[in-house]
């Protein structure tokens, strides 16, 4: 019995240490998703990591140096993005392309993005100009 | 020719459909006729995918634009290997892979088994087949790659596709799906081993013998998809990373972590009779993470770079995988008593005890990662908030699992059953702890503070040390007896046990790998625009932009930029990074141009041009110690090949077996 009690504290303090740490990192890096919308309406978005969802208006791309600016659509809504990380931003990421920008919500209303995601049209089966028949062959 | 397609996979449907009912009734009603037609009807199953299969394949080489699926994944200026590639580039195709993988791997094992395991057969052909049914019944009636671009009432073909995309244009992506589902796929064999053993109430582990060569081959390819996808991270998308914990990367991890555990626990199992209940969680938890994986990519559940067009086929996943899992908890809930255990722990220092603590750990990492990837979802269900983690939280949970791990696979090995005692300790490990010791003493004194990278780095040493150690001494042995020289002994040795000596060659190959996930704590990065004939440094590189060039070819449209690299004032190497845009699909990509070293990379990346079309940007990183994840990664090939030679001596296991029940026996002599 005395094997099995050493056994079982043993586990515990690793499962243990291992949901501190999971704990410490969720705190840490967790993001919440939004979209412009809801962005907007957020009442304490200042501080809070936030996820933000859109297309790249198109045009509105410009680089400064290392410093990228561009704006993020939804609908009719606008949101000026500045992203100053150091990953180099994805090879999909251009006019029109769906972005994800992961960053805070400045005070003067700029989205500050440390890290920019896009969705590569292609591979998101790009809508063709033709639809395809909705019946299958050989029917 | 499409309409050929399309029926012989209505005809394989319903045959796999058959292949269940048949094997089942054909067992339970004891009509052999009924069971023979059940096996050819898998076999005929496999004919007829494959033959689907090639006429999707000849539609995308002869660019039958007709068909929505070659239109939408090819064009005709791409080269003959990816358009043979663009049969995995989609939704519908790589379904169409999926399901005859399965159908092909599922005749190897009936041919194989013709002879053997007459009771347990029919329930591995009904469960290989019920997955079959599934995966047809999704590439025949939700995502059909035969279906044809029409307009008005006619077929039309169109002039030219829409491309492969351009950043899949890559031999290791080529590579990296079939790699990846010929490893998602097989597990289903074991899987369908296990269950069957379990309904027929097997005693022994006749299932495990006899799939331990498919677990080890399945899990061979997966890790070769995962290093290939990780390679082709690092050599195309031009971020300089080889993982990002990604939603999709997450998703092919986690069915190589419980499978990785699998056998590892499958020894205590053939050796001990212990962890008989867990080994059949591992594998189904294997093969549902590898159809949850399957799922994840293509759902939309989670926001990913890599995943394919979300659609309906999420729906029909979550149905699969419920029914998939209340079974199998069922089965193995109802059958607990044929799966007791047959010895007790006995000690912490003991070799039963070291695999315990190497399944939890890789437990914990694999529900950290299936955590850490579902936290969006779970906490919109909870909170109604979505709310994502990211990288750092892997690394952290992750990164001192990677280490215990990295203990544990010196120690393991060669402690001994039952209980070690202090001296066979001292024996093995003093050696190698104080070589340990050292190393990081010095690369302390060196200046390196990084806690994490010192302790991979002592550990590393050790764990090389213990497996040198290992083959030395048996090598001398051999030569003390044989007089052939210590190469040829050791070679001997590793015939004798393949699968002792082959399973330390794949130790070897993953300490070599965190050598290299070590390096990453070294990694420097720069961003420039430089005009041509300026320069920068980076680590101990000057980088030069000698010229640039731009030009087009059918496919794509280049900009490249020749650099010049030096080192302490002397030329030593000149990089061609390239930005290209194909034509098809006007996607930008990069050519990323990399020098690799064993002791570290440059890898750069022509990011395209500044505003001003002036300077060009130009981003570098030096990343130490990178290649010897992919030269780890060549080990644990060869280590796991070797472990599948056949040992030249067989060996037997000092375990207590129970031949039969006294009463029984009697029954048999009388």
């Amino acid at each position: 019995m005395k094997t099995y009690w050493k056994f079982a504290a043993l586990i515990v303090l690793i499962v243990g240490t291992l949901v501190w740490l999971a704990l410490g990192g969720i705190n840490e890096t967790k993001t919440y998703y939004k979209t412009i919308a809801e962005l907007n309406r957020m009442p304490d978005a200042a501080g809070k990591r936030v996820r933000v969802a859109g297309d790249v208006d198109p045009g509105s791309i410009t680089r400064e140096g290392s410093v990228v600016k561009f704006r993020l659509k939804q609908d009719a809504l606008m949101l000026s993005v500045i992203y100053s990380g150091s990953d180099p931003l994805p090879d999909t990421f251009r006019d029109g392309s769906q972005a994800l920008a992961d960053g805070k919500l400045g005070p003067d209303g700029v989205f500050q993005a440390d890290k920019i995601q896009a969705k590569c049209a292609s591979k998101y089966e790009a809508k063709p100009g033709m639809q395809p028949a909705q019946r299958r062959a050989g029917l | 020719m499409e309409n050929l397609g399309a029926l012989a996979i209505l005809l394989a449907f319903c045959l796999s459909i058959y292949a269940v009912f048949g094997s089942l009734f054909g067992k339970w009603k004891r009509n052999p006729f009924l069971a023979v037609s059940a096996r050819r009807a898998v076999y005929a199953v496999c004919a007829l995918l494959t033959l689907a299969s090639g006429i999707l394949i000849y539609a995308l080489l002869a660019s039958d634009f007709r068909l929505a699926y070659v239109w939408q994944h090819s064009n005709r200026a791409m080269p003959v290997l990816y358009k043979f590639a663009a049969w995995w580039g989609g939704q519908e195709g790589s379904l169409l892979l999926w399901a005859w993988l399965l159908a092909a791997y599922s005749a190897i094992v009936i041919y194989t088994t013709r002879e053997r395991f007459r009771d347990m057969m029919p329930y591995v052909i009904a469960i290989l087949m019920t997955t079959e049914v599934f995966f047809i019944m999704l590439v025949g009636y939700v995502a059909n790659p035969f279906q044809v671009l029409a307009v008005g009432r006619s077929i039309q073909a169109l002039p030219d596709g829409n491309g492969l995309n351009p950043l899949l244009q890559y031999w290791t992506m080529a590579a990296h799906p079939p790699m990846l589902y010929l490893g998602y796929v097989g597990f289903t064999v074991p899987f369908a081993f296990a269950m069957a053993s379990l309904i027929t109430r097997q005693p022994g582990d006749a299932w495990i013998a006899e799939t331990r060569r498919w677990t080890i081959i399945t899990w061979l390819f997966q890790s070769a998809g995962i290093l290939l996808g990780a390679g082709w991270a690092y050599a195309v998308l031009g971020w300089g990373g080889y993982w990002a914990w990604d939603p999709v990367e997450n998703a092919s991890l986690m069915p190589w972590i419980t499978a990785t555990a699998f056998l590892h626990s499958v020894m205590m199992q053939e050796k001990k009779g212990m962890m008989k209940v867990w080994n059949m969680v591992l594998i189904s938890s294997t093969f549902f993470l590898c159809i949850f994986g399957t799922f994840l990519t293509r759902s939309g559940v989670v926001s990913s770079v890599h995943a394919f067009a979300s659609g309906s086929i999420g729906k029909w996943f979550v149905v699969f995988l419920a029914i998939g899992i209340a079974g199998t908890a069922y089965l193995i809930l109802d059958r607990l008593e044929y799966l007791k255990s047959e010895a007790q722990l006995d000690s912490i220092i003991s070799r039963e005890s070291s695999f315990l603590f190497n399944n939890l750990i890789l437990l914990a990492s694999c529900f950290a990662v299936l955590w850490g990837t579902l936290f969006p979802v779970l906490s919109e269900a909870v909170t109604g908030e979505k709310i994502t983690v990211g990288a750092p939280f892997f690394n952290r949970v992750n990164i001192p699992i990677g280490i215990f791990l990295l203990l544990l696979t010196g120690v393991g090995p060669l402690i001994a059953w039952r209980r070690s005692s202090l001296d066979s300790l001292k024996r093995n490990f003093l050696h190698p702890a104080i070589a340990a010791l050292v190393l990081m003493a010095a690369l302390v004194a060196a200046g390196m503070r990084h806690f994490y990278a010192l302790m991979t780095f002592g550990l590393s040493l050790f764990v090389l040390w213990t497996i040198a150690a290992e083959f030395y001494k048996g090598a001398r042995a051999i030569r003390a007896k044989t007089g052939r020289s210590l190469l040829m002994a050791a070679v001997e040795l590793t015939h004798r046990n393949t699968r002792r000596y082959g399973g330390y060659i794949v130790h070897m190959g993953v300490v070599l790998m965190f050598i290299g996930f070590a390096g990453a704590a070294f990694n420097l990065d720069t961003v420039m625009e430089v005009n041509p004939g300026g320069s920068f440094h980076l680590g101990r590189y000057d980088v030069k932009v000698v010229n640039l060039d731009s030009g087009e070819n059918d496919n794509y449209s280049w900009n490249r930029a020749a650099l010049e690299i030096s080192s302490h004032g002397r030329k030593i190497d000149m990089l061609y990074p390239e930005h290209r845009v194909y034509k098809a699909s006007r996607q930008p990509t990069s050519e990323v141009a990399i020098r690799r070293r064993l002791d570290q990379d440059l890898f750069t990346n022509f990011e395209g041009m500044s505003e001003d079309g002036q300077r060009a940007i130009i981003r570098a990183f030096v990343f130490p110690l990178v290649s010897w994840i992919w030269i780890g990664f060549w080990v644990l090939v060869g280590g796991s090949l070797i472990c599948l030679i056949p040992a030249k001596t067989r060996l037997q296991y000092a375990r207590t077996k129970v031949v039969g029940v006294a009463g029984q026996y009697e029954t048999v002599h009388k």
